[in-house]
Formats: C-alpha cells, structure tokens, sequence
C-alpha cells in the first residue's frame, strides 16, 4: 500500500498523509475473499463456538461482491490527515480543528478490534455541533490517532510498545500540535490509554473520559483468570453483583482471542494470510457486539451504526495495512488488568456507562477507582463499540462530561 | 480429497487418492502466502518465529512431496467403519505372531495416525526391530471424529469418553476379545476414559501423558513434584493460548486454519516449548530430533490441509472443555481406573510428571518409567523406544496370551 506524504521536514515536523490502495491490492483481496476455503457448519445453533458459518457466508459475499473496496480510502482522504514521528515510529492521525473559537481539543483513542474508522462518525457532531443540535460551546477539536502497530501508524520494530509508552505518546502528539489544555477520551485499549494518561497527569491534560473504565477494586480483580473465576464475594451490592458475573463471562467464555494475543500474537499467521480469517478474528469480540454484527450481515438488520459497511471499513483498514498481527502485540506488550483500576488519582473524570458494553461500571467501584469523578451517566443503548455504534449519543455524553472543564475556555 | 471405498458391509477397505489439482491449490496458496512483519523478541516468547514459518513453506512448496503422505497411508491396510453415526478411519496391522496382544493406540492434537506410523514395524513384528517374538502387537489406529480421514461429527458431546465407547466397540468389531490401549496428548485422555469405563476386554492401558493434572492440585511436596508443578504452571500461564482458543472458540481459528496452510502450519507448530525448538530445529538449522523430520511434520500437516479438519479437529477440545468444566463445578471424582496401568514419563513432556503423582492418579499401576529422551510426541520423536516401554509395560498382561 503506497501513501502520499510530504517528506520536506524534520522527523518531529506534521506531514500531510493520503491514502492511495493500488488497484492491483483491490483485485488481490477480491481473488483472496473469492478462493476462500470454509470450514463446515459448526454443530451448534448459537456462537457458543465461535463465529457461525451463515454470518462468515453472508459477510464474506457483501464483501466479494457489493461492498466497495475503495470506500475506507475515501471516507479516510475526506478528512485531514498527517504522519509525525514521535519516539521513532510515525504515528498516523486524523486531526479536524472546529470553526468554532474556544473549541476544547480532545484526543480519541480507538481500540481493538478498532481503528480510527470507530471514530470517524463523530468528528461531525464533535467539530461542529450546531449542525448536530448542539451549540457553539460544545465544539472541540479532534484528534483521532492510530496505535503504534495500527491502521497507518508505524508498526514497531522492537519491544516495548505497551499502553503506557502509547499514552505518552498521544500526550506528545497533543502538545507537537499546539495544545497546552486538552481532554483524552477512549473505549478497549483506548480506555486504557486515557487511563494512563491520567495517571500521568501533565498539566495540559484537564481531564479524561472512558467508555469502558478500570473500576476493579484490586481484591476483585485478583479473583479473575483465565477459565478459573473465584465465586463473587459476599457483600456485593446489586450493581456490583451484576459487574462480577459479566466480567466472569467474560474470563470464562470469551477471552480466548485476548490470551491467545497476549501469549503467541506472532502465531496468527492466519489473519494475515486469509481475508476471511481475519475478518471472524475480528468479529468475535464479545458475545453482545457480535449478535449485533450478525444482525447487520444476516438479517440485514444493523444496530445503530454498526452496518455492514462499517464493518467491513474497518476490517479493510486492517487488511491493507496488514495490521492483523502488529495490533495484536499490544496485548502481548501489556502487563495491566483490562478492567482493573489503574491508580488514577487527581484528574478528572468522565465515565459514561453503555448498557451493551462488556460490564455496566457501578457507581460504586467507579467512585472508588477516580477520587475525582466529576460525571457518570449510564445511558440507554449502545454496546461496546459506543463511538461506532452510538455516535450522536456518544458525542452527546462527551459534550456533558467535559461541559464543567470548558470553564477557562479551551486553547490551542 | 476423495477416497475409495470397498464394498463390504461393515468394514469396508481405506485407500488414500488425492486429486492433483488439491495439491496445484495447496501450492499455490502455499505460494501466495502473505506474511506478517517480524516478532520482536529473538525466540518463541511472541509465538511461532517467521523465520521458522518461512521455512516450512519453502520446503513444503518446493522440495517436499507430496506423494508421500498418500504413499505411507497405502503402504497399510486401512479401513473405514460407521460407529455412533460417525464414520471412522483406521489402520489394522496384524502381527505374524501368533498370539500377539491386541493394541489400540490413539493419536493426540496436533496429531494424527501420523504421529503413530513408525511404531508399526517394531509394535507388530518385533524380531525385525531387536524384539522377540513373544513381544508382538495387533496394532489398531484409528484416526479421532474429526480428525484424519475420519468424519467429522455433526452432532455434540463427541468428548474424549465417547471417542473411547467408539474404540471399544471398533475393537468388539474386529473380533478382539482381549486387548490393551495406549495414548499420549488427547490420546491419553481417551485412553484414561476407556481405563475408567473398563470396557469388556480391555486389559490395561499405558499413556504418556498424565491427563488428570487438569482436574485439581497434585503434591508438591519434592523437588520433583515442585518442579513438574512449575511446568504446569508455565503451561497455564504462558503456554494455553492455543488451548483456551480452541477449548471456547473452535471455529473462530477455524477460519484461518481452513484458508491458509501456512497459518494452519503454525497454528500447529505452536503447542509447547520443547517440541517447537525440536522442530524449528529441523526446518531452520536442518538438524532434525529422533524422528522428526521436516518430511514427517510436513505428512501430518498436509493431512489436516487435505482433509480440511483444522476446525473440527479444534473443535474436540471444545468437547472436551465442557466436561472438564461440568466436572469441576460437580466436584464429583470420576470412577478410578481398575485395570493395571503403565506410565512413562518422558523428560522433554510438557509436564513430565512424577511417579507419586503417577500412583496417585492410577492406584493400579503396575509400571512405571522415565525415559532417557524424547518429548511429548514420543511415538514420533523416537517410536523405537516408545515400542520398548509399551511392550515392557504391559509384558506382565500376557501371562493368558492376546487373542483374536
């Protein structure tokens, strides 16, 4: 895959990027999805295990035949987008200033299995809120950059590219640009990411909003492995009870992609190699934004946002960048507890709450893991991919988390 | 792949015919391959090397033939009979022995009858393997549901107990009233159920691996004992990532697996650290261990392509992990093994477990040893040797002498 930059300046200088797929890597991807080779029905009628053949079938044929392979370049080249080197890899970024005055520059961290295509749908609403039924003061200014090992981002080369050199990183990106009050938001590995940015906490940074926060109490946490769940504790109020039992399903039932990432990333060889491979890699995330990508591509019924088009942006994304295992390193690099807290203290805090994510933070656990909280809302749709699926909610509870921290005025 | 089949009602002959343009589309994905940058760290800590994997797909595409694969299995008698709604594949090698002592001997993942080839010579004619007579085998080797050249289930709950109900009543079949089995990997997990159910006519059992670790604590009392605990504590903190994957989401890696022969490769070349040195080693440095060859890895691999059971060969530890977990949650001891077993711990094994853990888990173990060498696919790394511990293993069970 070939990119267009401007290469006139130093390796900490801003440079232009656009997306240029040879039509010769179209037909190849397209010659790929056609000679795929499937696996027989699994024997079960649900997706106990793993991703069923009809939603692979129907997939696999929207993306061979009608889905236009070309449409992540454009959507991707209809915004301004650069490279910067930062700690020797470049780092791609999508960066959309609003015409509004004193619009509060935020950063968007995407996760896994994301890409900034998660994120795309809100630069609308967040850059330019009075076309979106909001008002002038809630502008922002986006910044929407890949992980290292993601998307146009450079793939690293050498260990050591775990959250917390990425959250460093994305502070740097944020100051190279000019901006010395900014925000950080974030979902999956973003939701990391913003954590430790706030744990961090450089002055420029005014607060931090996650959609899918630590809350463990460490006397939680402990009792989680993989397969082997110790039995909630007693004492557990109704919220916290529920919190328990999801985050058991979840290490239980569904975190085998996540173990196998984190043990051997180097041995999927398979979603580099297979089109369709990678594509079910990626759909089996979680059981609930699973059954919502399955009703976009089997009953043509899509959840939200979450179309088949949409999905299929982001797993083109990653397949022409064969990303598939570069971003998988990053679990590999990581030593955090996904949903542990992480020690933020002083920063601010936002958290909003999607009914559909993989746990319903409580209240409770979420006070105790920020001292400082200064919003929670629990909404009433939307599922792990929140941005994704839910942009307009998602920007609306952005707006309301970060309003208190507007005081002073934004800057850049 | 398609094969054909003989007309006899119940056991109807096996033989192996592979359309050439299977392997035209083998080599040609092989070829196409589209490879993934390089891990970062100078061993097998991020997973399966790139350098290992651009090797095997080098003499896999080029040198390797694929003829062979087709040439051993036909080499033997095969056969094929429906059991339980399943349709399984196996070989039956008689020995010219009289009274040899009947053997069903079950592969594991990521094997197949493969694995199991080169024990035939010296299991079923012993004098031509510095044997006697007197040591001599009918050697049985059915390939698992889902595995090989037998079908895949299209029903649940085929587990490991099943699969050994199945073997059972293939040896029933065959007329044998008197026999032994042995296994190592999911082998020995079918082996220890068949020693549990104590089916009419099975004599003992020998396996390899020890299997009933997975089912709670052992002592930890020795050096010996704590040192084979922190090897099964490697193996579930940084070795299970294909394990869980394939125990909760068969068909997710399925898709790869069934696409894509160089990540099917890998995805085989990953199950532990000794095995995976052993056979980087043949491939990279052309310095292969006992009998792992890049030719017999290579057999066993194109099997699982040519078949197209990468999935449904995963899927048997799905099987297996929903019996494992209703066993745990029922806290229930499944019956002891009552026939006399034999154990050998080899050094290079994932655990090599020790004898207290091995009379622990069998009460009626009446043999035990520690090999010298090898890992843990012992009849394939060093067949001969592993055809030494079963014939001495189970030397005592002949007293009446095997019979057909």
């Amino acid at each position: 895959m070939s990119v267009t930059t401007d290469d006139s300046a130093g390796a900490s200088a801003i440079r232009p990027f656009t997306i240029e797929i040879p039509e010769p890597e179209i037909e190849a991807l397209r010659a790929r999805i056609a000679a795929t080779r499937l696996p027989d029905k699994e024997p079960v009628e649900d997706s106990s295990e793993g991703v069923q053949l009809a939603t692979m079938q129907a997939l696999m044929w929207y993306w061979g035949t009608e889905y236009d392979l070309r449409r992540v370049e454009t959507r991707l080249n209809a915004l301004p987008q650069f490279l910067t080197e930062i700690d020797d890899l470049d780092i791609h970024f999508i960066h959309v200033k609003s015409r509004h005055e004193n619009a509060l520059p935020v950063i968007l961290i995407h996760g896994w299995p994301g890409s900034v295509v998660e994120m795309l749908n809100v630069v609308g609403p967040l850059t330019d809120p009075t076309a979106y039924g909001g008002s002038a003061e809630d502008a922002f200014d986006v910044v929407i950059p890949s992980i290292p090992g993601y998307g146009f981002s450079g793939k690293p080369t050498t260990s050591g590219w775990g959250p917390d050199r990425v959250a460093s990183a994305s502070l740097e990106l944020m100051k190279r640009l000019g901006y010395t009050r900014f925000v950080a938001q974030g979902g999956d590995w973003g939701a990391v990411i913003v954590d430790l940015m706030g744990v961090q906490a450089p002055p420029e940074l005014l607060g931090i909003h996650s959609n899918m926060p630590g809350i463990l109490p460490p006397e939680i946490a402990q009792r989680f492995g993989p397969v082997s769940v110790a039995p909630a504790p007693a004492g557990l109020s109704a919220d916290e009870q529920r919190c328990y039992e999801d985050v058991s399903d979840v290490y239980t039932k569904g975190i085998g992609y996540a173990i196998q990432m984190a043990l051997r990333p180097q041995t999927l060889y398979g979603i580099a190699d297979s089109p369709v491979g990678l594509a079910a890699w990626m759909v089996d995330h979680d059981a609930r934004s699973y059954e919502d990508i399955t009703h976009a591509f089997v009953d043509g019924r899509p959840v939200g946002n979450l179309t088949r088009d949409e999905v299929l942006d982001n797993i083109t994304l990653t397949w022409f960048t064969n990303t598939g295992i570069s971003s998988a390193r990053l679990y590999h690099e990581n030593t955090l507890g996904f949903f542990d807290a992480k020690g933020v203290s002083s920063v601010p805090v936002a958290v909003s709450v999607f009914p559909r994510e993989l746990y319903q933070a409580p209240r409770s656990w979420t006070e105790q893991a920020y001292p400082n909280l200064i919003y929670y809302n629990v909404v009433d749709r939307g599922d792990h991919f929140a941005a994704w699926q839910e942009p307009e909610l998602f920007s609306a509870e952005l707006r309301a988390a970060f309003r208190s921290l507007r005081t002073n005025g934004g800057s850049s | 792949m398609s094969s054909t089949v003989g007309t006899a009602p119940e056991i109807k002959p096996f033989h192996v015919e592979t359309p050439e343009e299977q392997i035209d589309d083998l080599r040609r994905r092989i070829g196409t391959m589209r490879w993934p940058t390089k891990e970062l760290v100078p061993d097998r800590s991020q997973g399966v090397q790139l350098a290992t994997v651009q090797e095997l797909a080098a003499y896999w595409a080029s040198d390797y033939d694929f003829g062979r694969l087709e040439a051993r299995l036909n080499a033997l008698p095969q056969f094929t009979t429906e059991i339980d709604g399943v349709e399984i594949h196996f070989i039956h090698v008689r020995s010219p022995h009289e009274n040899a002592l009947p053997l069903i001997m079950t592969h594991g993942w990521p094997g197949s009858v493969m694995e199991l080839l080169e024990t035939v010579g010296p299991l079923t004619d012993p004098t031509a393997h510095s044997g006697e007579a007197e040591d001599a085998f009918h050697l049985v080797l059915p390939s698992m549901p889902g595995y090989g050249f037998s079908n895949e289930p299209t029903d649940l709950e085929w587990n490991v107990g099943r699969v050994g109900q199945a073997w059972a009543e293939l040896m029933r079949r065959l007329g044998y009233t008197r026999y032994v089995a042995q296994g190592g990997d999911v082998g020995a997990a079918v082996t220890d159920a068949m020693g549990r159910q104590a089916p009419e006519g099975l004599l003992g059992i020998h396996v390899n691996v020890l299997v009933t670790v997975l089912g709670g604590p052992q002592p930890t009392e020795s050096d010996e004992e704590r040192a084979a605990q922190a090897q099964l504590d490697t193996f579930r903190e940084s070795g299970s990532g294909y394990f869980l994957e394939m125990t909760t989401r068969p068909q997710t890696i399925g898709y790869a697996l069934l696409d894509s022969p160089v990540a099917l490769a890998a995805w085989m070349l990953d199950h532990d650290t000794d095995s995976y040195y052993k056979i980087a080693g043949a491939f990279v440095d052309g310095k292969p261990t006992g009998n792992l060859t890049r030719d017999n890895i290579l057999d066993n691999i194109t099997l699982y392509w040519l078949t197209g059971t990468g999935a449904s060969a995963a899927r048997s530890y799905w099987e297996d992990g929903r019996v494992l977990a209703a066993a745990l949650a029922s806290g229930q001891a499944p019956p002891e093994v009552s026939v006399p077993v034999g154990f050998t711990t080899f050094p290079g094994e994932v655990w090599a477990a020790p004898r207290s853990w091995v009379e622990q888990s069998y009460p009626s173990l009446t043999y035990f040893n520690k090999a010298d060498r090898g890992g843990h696919f012992a009849a394939w790394e060093e067949p001969e040797l592993l055809s030494d511990e079963i014939r001495d293993a189970f030397r005592s069970l002949r007293t009446n002498g095997g019979a057909s």
